[in-house]
C-alpha cells in the first residue's frame, strides 16, 4: 500500500470513531442493551415515537394590548381633569380588532399642544391624530405595539415553562411557533393526560382583590335593575363560581381597582380552610402586604372579593387590618385542584389570554408498535439493498456495502452531535437514504463498465468513471436536498426528522460513495497485477 | 450479472404512445379530483377530530357507529385502520364538531360513547392516565405505606407501562396485571374496587383546529411552488433554461400524478404525504439530470448527428444506471410500505407511486420535450441546434 493511500485509510478509521462516539457516547457497558440505553441517551427520539402531546397555542395578544390602552385611557383622563381641559367621553371603538385606538371626543383644538403634551410625557409608546369635529386618535406606535405583542408571547413562554416544570415533565419543548402569528408551540413528551396539562397551561390565573360592592344578584339583569340601569363609575359586576349545593348564577358588584394582585404575591400553597375543604393560602410581598394593609385598615367591617379569572372565588367580610395573608377557597376544589392551583398562582399570570388550536397526541402504546414497524422496514430494506449489489456488482459490491455501512454510521453519528431527534418519518429518512446512497454507487460502477467495455484498463475505467459521475452526483444531491431543506423550514415535528436524517444521510454519502469507495477501488487496485480483471 | 447489456431501443418514436399513458392517469387524476373524490385532504389540513382507538377483541362497526349516534354524534365516520387482525378502528369527526373553544370535546364525547355501560362509580383502567390512578391508590394505601406518594407513583407507572408497552394499550382482565412487573398484588386488589377495564384503548389523537387546517394548507402549497420554483433555478444555472423547464414540466407531471393517485383511491393526504411529495420533486429530478448530463455531453461528441439520435442515444446509455437506482431506491421504499407500519401507509404510497412515475417520466417526457422545443424551433425557421451544451 502506497503512502497516499495509507492516509486515506487513516483519515477513514479516524472518522468512523469520530461518527461511532457520535451515536453511542461512551457507554456504560458494552452489552446489547448497555449500547441501546447509550444510543437513545444521545438520539432523542421524537414524540411520535415515544408518545407525548404536542400543542400549537394561540396567545390572544391583543388581550395585553387591551391592558395598556385600558391604563392609558385612565392616565388620560386623569390628566384632562386635572389640567381643566374638557372633553366629553374617551372610548376604544373597536377592542377587538383594534384594541390600541382610543378615541377622545369633545377637546377643543385650542387645547391641542396641551393634548399633545400629555401624551408625550405620560404615553411616551402613543401618537395623536386629529379627526373633524374635536374627535383625536390615539394609537400606539406601530413599533411599540409589535414590541408589546411580542413581549406578551415571551412572557406567555415564559409562565408557560414554570408551570411545566413545575408539573415536573421531562424534556418539554416550548417555543415560539415560526408558522404562525403569535403561536406557541409546546411539545410535551410522556404526558398522558393533556387534559389537565392543558387546564394548567391555560389558566391566565389573573388574581385580584376587590372590594365587594354589592351582590349577589341572581343574574346580571337584576344586578342592573337593582342599580337603576346604571352602573357606579368605578364598579363592575362579575359572576360568582358555582357554589356547591346551588345551581343558579351569583353575580357580584366589584370595585373597577384591586387592592392587590397576582403580581403581589410572594407565594402559594395548598391548605385546608376553616371546613376542612381543600384551599390555597397565600403570603404577599412586604410591598404588597402594605397595600392590602392599608385597603383593609380603610376597610374593616366592609367585605372584599377574591378574584380569579375574572370569577369571583369568594366573599369574606373583613373583621379586622390583614397584613400579607390569605386564603382561597370556595367552589368545588378538589384536593389535585387545590396543589395544581396554587402552583400555577406561583409560576404567574399569563399576560393574556391563550387558545389552543391543535393538539395532538401519541399513546405510547402506538410509538412502540411504530418503533417496531420502522426498524422491521429499515432493516429489511437495507438487507434487500446490501445484498443485491453483492449479487450484481460482486468485488465491487463489496465495496458498495462498505460505503453504505459507513454511510449509516455518519448519519446516526450525526443524530447524535446535533442532539436531533429522530422520528418515524425520520426512520423512513433513513431507509430513503440507504436507498437514494446507493445510487451514487451504481452511477460510479455503471460509468466504470461502460469505460472497461471501450476497452479501457482497469485503473483507468475507475478514474474515469468517478470523474464522470462526480458532477452528476453533485447534481443529484443537490436537489433532493434542496427539496429536503424546504421540507425543514415548512415542516415541525414528524416532518422536520424526516428532513433532517434524509439531509444527513445524503451528506455524508457524498463522503462515502464518492471519497471512501474510491479509496477501496485503489486499494484494490494496488493488489492486483497489470492486465488483471477487476471484480465489477 | 448485467440486466442491459447495449440496449437500443427507438424511445423517442414511442412519444405518443407515452404521451397517451400520461394523459390517461392525469387526466383521470384531475377528474377525481374535480367531480368525485376530490383532494382527500387529512386531518392536518381540512381539521377536525380524528381517534385512533384499539379494541380487545374484533370491533363491531354498527354498534360503534350506534354509540356515536347515540351520544349525539350523528357525522362521524368510523373506519377500519390498518389490518383487520389489529382490531384498530379510526373514529374521525368533521370540523364542524371541533370547535376551537373546547378543542377536545369531541375526543371525551367519543369516548364517553364507547364507555356507555360503564360499571357506575368506576373508572376505565384503560383510559386512565397516570395520575388518576396514583391518586386513587395514595387514597387507598392498599400497601398500608402511609400514603407514601413516590412509591404509588412507581406503581401506576408500571401498570401504565404494562397496559402500553407490553399489551399495546388494552387489558382484558385485571388478572394479566398480576403479570406485570414491579407491580404490588395488593395494589391489583384494590383496583378492582374503583376502576373496570373497557374493552378499547384510546391510541392516538389528532385535533385541528380550523386556524390551524387553512395555515397548513397555505403552507404546503407554498411548499411545493418553493420547491419547484428551487429546482428550476437550480437547473436553469446548470443546463439552458430550456432543460430547467423540461425537468419542472416533467416534476409537475409527476406531482399530478401522485396527488391524482391519492385522489382516485380516496387515501387521505397527511402533512407527511406532502414530505413525501417534496422528497420525489427532489428525487424525479435525479434521473432527469443523469439523462440530461449524458444529452449535454453526447452533443459535444456527435455535433454532426440530429438531436432526436442524440437523445435516444443519451437515453440508452443511462438506461441501465436509471433503471437500477429506480429499483434500488423502490426496493426500500417498497419494504418500508410493506413492513413499516400504517402510520406510514400515506408517506410510503406516495413514495412507491412517485418513483414509478418519476423514473418513467425522466425517459417518456422529459427528453422529448427538450425534441419537441427543438422541432418547434426549427418549424419557425430559427437555427435547428437549440442546445449547444455550455461548457463547463
Amino acid at each position: 500500500m502506497n503512502k497516499n493511500l495509507l492516509w486515506k485509510a487513516v483519515l477513514i478509521i479516524g472518522i468512523l470513531l469520530v461518527f461511532v462516539f457520535g451515536i453511542f457516547g461512551v457507554p456504560n457497558s458494552f452489552s446489547g442493551q448497555g449500547l441501546l440505553t447509550a444510543m437513545t441517551n444521545r438520539i432523542h427520539l421524537g414524540l411520535d415515537l415515544r408518545g407525548g402531546t404536542h400543542l400549537i397555542l394561540q396567545v390572544q395578544v391583543n388581550d395585553a394590548v387591551n391592558v395598556d390602552s385600558d391604563n392609558a385611557i385612565q392616565v388620560l383622563k386623569d390628566q384632562l381633569n386635572k389640567r381643566k381641559i374638557p372633553f366629553a367621553e374617551i372610548t376604544k371603538p373597536d377592542p377587538q380588532n383594534q384594541p390600541d385606538h382610543i378615541v377622545i371626543k369633545g377637546v377643543p383644538a385650542s387645547s391641542r399642544s396641551d393634548l399633545l403634551g400629555i401624551v408625550n410625557d405620560q404615553l411616551p409608546e402613543y401618537e395623536v391624530a386629529s379627526g373633524a369635529d374635536n374627535t383625536w386618535t390615539v394609537s400606539m406606535k406601530p413599533q411599540m405595539l409589535a414590541d408589546l405583542k411580542n413581549r406578551a408571547v415571551q412572557q406567555a413562554i415564559e409562565t408557560i415553562r414554570n408551570r411545566i416544570d413545575a408539573l415536573g415533565v421531562s424534556e418539554p419543548t416550548i417555543q415560539e411557533h415560526g408558522l404562525g402569528d403569535y403561536q406557541i408551540l409546546v411539545q410535551l413528551p410522556g404526558v398522558d393526560d393533556p387534559a389537565r396539562v392543558k387546564d394548567i397551561m391555560q389558566s391566565t390565573a389573573m388574581l385580584e382583590i376587590k372590594q365587594q360592592l354589592g351582590g349577589p344578584y341572581p343574574s346580571e339583569q337584576a344586578a342592573l335593575q337593582d342599580k337603576g340601569g346604571v352602573l357606579p363609575p368605578d364598579a363592575m359586576l362579575l359572576p360568582g363560581v358555582t357554589q356547591p349545593g346551588s345551581t343558579g348564577e351569583q353575580w357580584w358588584l366589584v370595585s373597577r381597582v384591586s387592592a392587590v394582585s397576582g403580581k403581589d404575591l410572594r407565594s402559594a400553597d395548598p391548605s385546608r380552610d376553616e371546613n376542612g375543604q381543600p384551599s390555597v393560602s397565600f403570603t404577599l410581598t412586604g410591598e404588597g402586604g402594605q397595600r392590602f394593609y392599608a385597603f383593609t385598615s380603610a376597610h374593616v367591617g366592609d367585605s372584599l372579593a377574591v378574584v380569579l379569572d375574572n370569577k369571583v372565588q369568594e366573599v369574606a367580610n373583613i373583621k379586622e387590618p390583614i397584613r400579607d395573608t390569605g386564603q382561597i377557597s370556595g367552589g368545588r376544589m378538589t384536593e389535585q385542584q387545590a396543589k395544581d392551583l396554587a402552583m400555577i398562582l406561583r409560576s404567574g399570570a399569563l399576560p393574556a389570554g391563550v387558545k389552543y388550536l391543535e393538539e395532538r397526541t401519541v399513546g405510547p402504546s402506538l410509538g412502540a408498535d411504530s418503533i417496531r414497524a420502522g426498524v422491521r422496514a429499515a432493516v429489511i430494506g437495507m438487507l434487500a439493498v446490501l445484498i443485491f449489489m453483492l449479487v450484481y456488482y460482486r468485488g465491487a459490491g463489496i465495496n458498495a456495502d462498505v460505503a453504505l455501512i459507513l454511510n449509516l454510521i455518519i448519519l446516526l453519528g450525526f443524530m447524535g452531535f446535533f442532539e436531533a431527534v429522530l422520528t418515524l418519518p425520520g426512520i423512513a429518512g433513513v431507509i430513503l437514504t440507504v436507498g437514494m446512497g446507493v445510487d451514487s454507487n451504481v452511477l460510479i460502477f455503471e460509468r466504470i463498465r461502460e469505460e472497461l467495455r471501450n476497452g479501457k484498463t482497469p485503473p483507468s475505467a475507475v478514474d474515469q468513471g468517478f470523474s464522470h459521475a462526480w458532477i452528476t452526483i453533485v447534481d443529484t444531491h443537490v436537489t433532493t436536498i434542496v427539496s429536503a431543506a424546504i421540507l425543514f423550514i415548512f415542516g415541525t415535528g414528524p416532518v422536520r426528522g424526516f428532513a433532517t436524517t434524509l439531509t444527513f444521510g445524503l451528506l455524508a454519502n457524498l463522503f462515502t460513495a464518492v471519497f471512501v469507495s474510491r479509496v477501496i477501488f485503489d486499494w484494490v487496485l494496488s493488489r492486483k497485477q497489470r492486465g488483471e480483471a477487476l471484480s465489477i | 450479472m448485467e440486466f442491459f447489456r447495449n440496449p437500443n431501443i427507438d424511445f423517442l418514436g414511442k412519444k405518443w404512445y407515452f404521451l397517451a399513458f400520461s394523459l390517461v392517469f392525469s387526466v383521470a387524476g384531475i377528474f377525481s379530483m374535480l367531480f368525485w373524490h376530490h383532494i382527500p385532504y387529512g386531518i392536518d389540513f381540512r381539521g377536525g377530530t380524528l381517534v385512533y382507538v384499539k379494541f380487545s377483541h374484533a370491533p363491531n362497526d354498527n354498534e360503534i357507529r350506534a354509540a356515536m349516534d347515540h351520544a349525539g354524534l350523528k357525522n362521524a365516520r368510523i373506519q377500519r385502520f390498518g389490518q383487520a387482525s389489529n382490531d384498530e378502528e379510526l373514529i374521525d369527526l368533521s370540523l364542524q364538531e371541533t370547535s376551537e373553544q373546547a378543542l377536545e370535546r369531541g375526543k371525551t364525547e367519543i369516548v364517553n360513547a364507547l364507555e356507555h355501560n360503564a360499571p357506575a362509580g368506576k373508572v376505565d383502567l384503560n383510559n386512565a392516565p397516570v395520575l388518576t390512578i396514583k391518586n386513587y391508590l395514595v387514597d387507598k394505601d392498599p400497601m398500608h405505606i402511609g400514603g407514601d406518594e413516590q412509591k404509588y407513583a412507581a406503581q401506576a407507572q408500571a401498570i401504565v407501562n404494562f397496559r402500553d408497552k407490553d399489551h399495546s394499550g388494552v387489558l382484558t382482565s385485571f388478572d394479566e396485571l398480576k403479570g406485570a412487573p414491579g407491580v404490588d398484588p395488593a395494589v391489583v386488589q384494590s383496583l378492582q374496587d374503583g376502576f373496570y377495564l373497557s374493552d378499547f384503548g384510546v391510541r392516538n389523537v389528532e385535533i385541528v383546529g380550523p386556524q390551524v387546517g387553512a395555515q397548513l394548507r397555505r403552507q404546503a402549497m407554498l411548499a411545493t411552488v418553493y420547491s419547484l420554483l428551487g429546482m428550476l433555478i437550480y437547473l436553469g444555472f446548470r443546463f439552458e433554461w430550456i432543460y430547467g423547464i423540461a425537468a419542472v414540466v416533467t416534476v409537475f407531471h409527476d406531482t399530478l400524478i401522485t396527488v391524482g393517485a391519492f385522489s382516485l383511491t380516496n387515501t387521505p393526504i397527511s402533512l407527511t404525504v406532502i414530505a413525501a411529495i417534496l422528497t420525489l420533486i427532489g428525487y424525479s429530478n435525479n434521473d432527469t439530470i443523469v439523462v440530461f448530463d449524458r444529452i449535454r455531453e453526447n452533443i459535444k461528441l456527435m455535433r454532426r448527428e440530429k438531436l432526436s439520435d442524440i437523445v435516444n442515444r443519451s437515453i440508452n446509455q443511462t438506461l441501465s444506471r436509471t433503471i437500477l437506482t429506480a429499483g434500488l431506491t423502490f426496493l426500500t421504499v417498497l419494504a418500508l410500505f410493506l413492513f413499516g407500519g400504517e402510520v406510514l401507509h400515506g408517506f410510503s404510497l406516495a413514495l412507491v407511486i412517485g418513483i414509478l412515475i418519476g423514473t418513467y417520466s425522466s425517459i417518456a417526457i422529459a427528453a422529448p420535450i427538450l425534441v419537441a422545443y427543438q422541432d418547434w424551433r426549427v418549424e419557425k425557421g430559427k437555427r435547428p441546434v437549440a442546445m449547444p451544451g455550455r461548457a463547463k
